[in-house]
């Protein structure tokens, strides 16, 4: 096996640098998913944070929130900057993370994440809650983004036959990662409270040094390919008829493509049309079958939607390396206006069974929109910078993640103060969702191939690697 | 290079086990945890 050569330009490898993590012989790719999700797992704790919420709000009333103690709004603060700085870190890493390799950008977040939540929790010990923002909020956040992007463009050049399915097995785990920091979380904090301390302080500890471990070796076991490697047996398919690209565009002229701009537009429609519903699934489905579904049976109903957006992002991802990533896309847009527009009448009807199928396939979508978009960016722009072009469309996620609930929110309470019964309030919205669905089908439909003058030369590529 | 000049060894068979059940069963205790939680909708 050769190495990857060593540019001119770089001093000796060390343990962290790009050069030290060229796998050997014997070596397995499938090494390689488990490392990912080793790091999104753990990334993917950000989607339960909400269960220190309560416990925040009494850090210095313990059993109930004293007049000193932090109100939820203060404290909702927190999460958003932390998905502010996702979004941030990730576009503006992107170029760093090709250049210096996954293992150092992993290891950065594992330390950003880890230290964030030690910062946090001296912040809750000192009950200062600027503390918590820098904490959690900025260094957690810039952690979180950079964990996010790291593996995706490793596991595309480890997986040229499988990107959906490679991508789709990682960003599966920052779906699932709330379902481990949930329950383990409220077993901390049960573990650590006493009559002095609700034990937030105390878990964040924990959780920081655990996910800082956890992290760090996804970020030990991480390899990438050398320049030359490809799986056996495998040829690159012949790509003059279809959407896939065997050239390369650099990070900052893949901002100076039209397809770039509506990939953007397709991963924000299709994620504002899931996450406004995702955050008001409990109270949307106890209002819509009123003295039927219980708070207990609707927490059930948000624990299912969390396993249907898993699942979302294995499958989706895996059947588009079949049926084509741009198809992929036209399935989501169709069948999801469609499902949106039926909906209400489900509701109406009484058909709880529909009403919980439709809003699952829904979330299946919504999921599968994030872990497909990585090998959308491979097939257009190449696989030399889809990484740090995917950070810079993570934007998209950060914007929609603002769009989707003020989107739901206002317009329901608008519906309400105008007389419109609470159980019919989120007709409107959701026509609104299949609406913005079917502008992302036209988005999509757009799409083509990526103009020849965009793309690298020989030499371009030889200098940048 | 592709995959068959670089065969993989019993010990790197081992490694590969134990790291995947590293990262599956963590996952599939938050999984069965959620589906428990899910089934309160059908009770």
């Amino acid at each position: 096996m050769t190495s990857m050569s060593q540019p001119a330009h770089a001093g000796p490898p060390t343990f962290f640098s790009k050069q030290a993590t060229v796998a050997r012989p014997g070596f397995t790719r499938w090494m390689v998913p488990p490392a990912a999700l080793a790091v999104h797992l753990c990334i993917g704790q950000a989607y339960a944070f909400s269960v220190f919420n309560g416990p925040l709000t009494k850090v210095i009333g313990i059993t109930q929130s004293a007049p000193d103690d932090w109100s939820l709004t203060t404290l909702g603060w927190i999460f958003s900057l932390a998905i502010v700085f996702l979004g941030l870190s990730a576009a503006f890493a992107g170029k760093w993370l090709e250049h210096v390799g996954p293992r150092r950008t992993m290891f950065t977040a594992a330390c950003c994440f880890g230290g964030g939540f030690l910062v946090s929790a001296l912040g809750v010990w000192l009950h200062q809650i600027v503390l918590l923002y820098l904490g959690y909020g900025v260094i957690g956040g810039i952690g979180l983004g950079l964990g996010y992007v790291s593996p995706v463009s490793t596991l595309i050049r480890w997986f040229p036959d499988r990107r959906g399915m490679a991508t789709g097995m990682a960003i599966m785990g920052f779906g699932g990662g709330a379902m481990i920091a949930a329950p383990l979380s409220v077993a901390l904090m049960n573990h650590f409270k006493s009559a002095t301390s609700v034990g937030v302080a105390q878990t964040f500890v924990v959780l920081g040094i655990a996910y800082f471990i956890s992290m760090s070796i996804g970020a030990l076991a991480i390899r990438v390919p050398p320049a030359d490697w490809k799986p056996a047996g495998w040829t690159p398919p012949d790509t003059s008829h279809r959407m896939i690209t065997r050239n390369h565009v650099d990070i900052d002229e893949a901002l100076k493509t039209p397809q770039f701009y509506l990939i953007w537009l397709v991963l924000f429609l299709n994620v504002t049309a899931g996450i406004g519903i995702l955050g008001q699934a409990s109270v949307m489905i106890q209002e819509s079958f009123k003295n039927t579904v219980t708070p207990a049976a609707a927490a059930g109903f948000v624990g299912l939607l969390s396993l249907f957006n898993m699942g979302g992002r294995f499958v989706w991802a895996s059947a588009s390396d079949w049926v084509g990533r741009k198809n992929t896309y036209f399935i989501f847009f169709v069948l999801g206006a469609v499902l949106y527009y039926f909906v209400p009448s489900f509701a109406t009807t009484g058909n709880i069974a529909l009403f919980v199928l439709a809003y699952c396939v829904i979330l299946s979508m919504y999921g599968g929109g994030f872990s497909t978009v990585p090998a959308y960016l491979a097939d257009m722009f190449g696989t030399a910078f889809v990484g740090g072009i995917h950070g810079r469309l993570l934007t998209a996620w950060a914007a929609a993640g603002v769009a989707g609930p003020v989107l739901v929110n206002y317009i329901r309470a608008y519906e309400v103060a105008h007389g419109v019964a609470k159980a019919d309030a989120y007709t409107m919205t959701v026509h609104i969702m299949a609406a913005l669905l079917v502008v992302g089908f036209v988005c999509n439909l757009l799409v083509s191939r990526v103009n020849e003058k965009h793309h690298m030369s020989e030499a371009q590529l030889a200098n940048e690697q | 290079m592709n995959e068959t000049s670089t065969a993989v060894t019993p010990a790197s068979r081992v490694r590969l086990i134990v790291f995947w059940a590293y990262v599956l069963i963590p996952l599939a205790w938050g999984v069965i945890n959620t589906l428990r939680q899910a089934l309160k909708l059908f009770v």
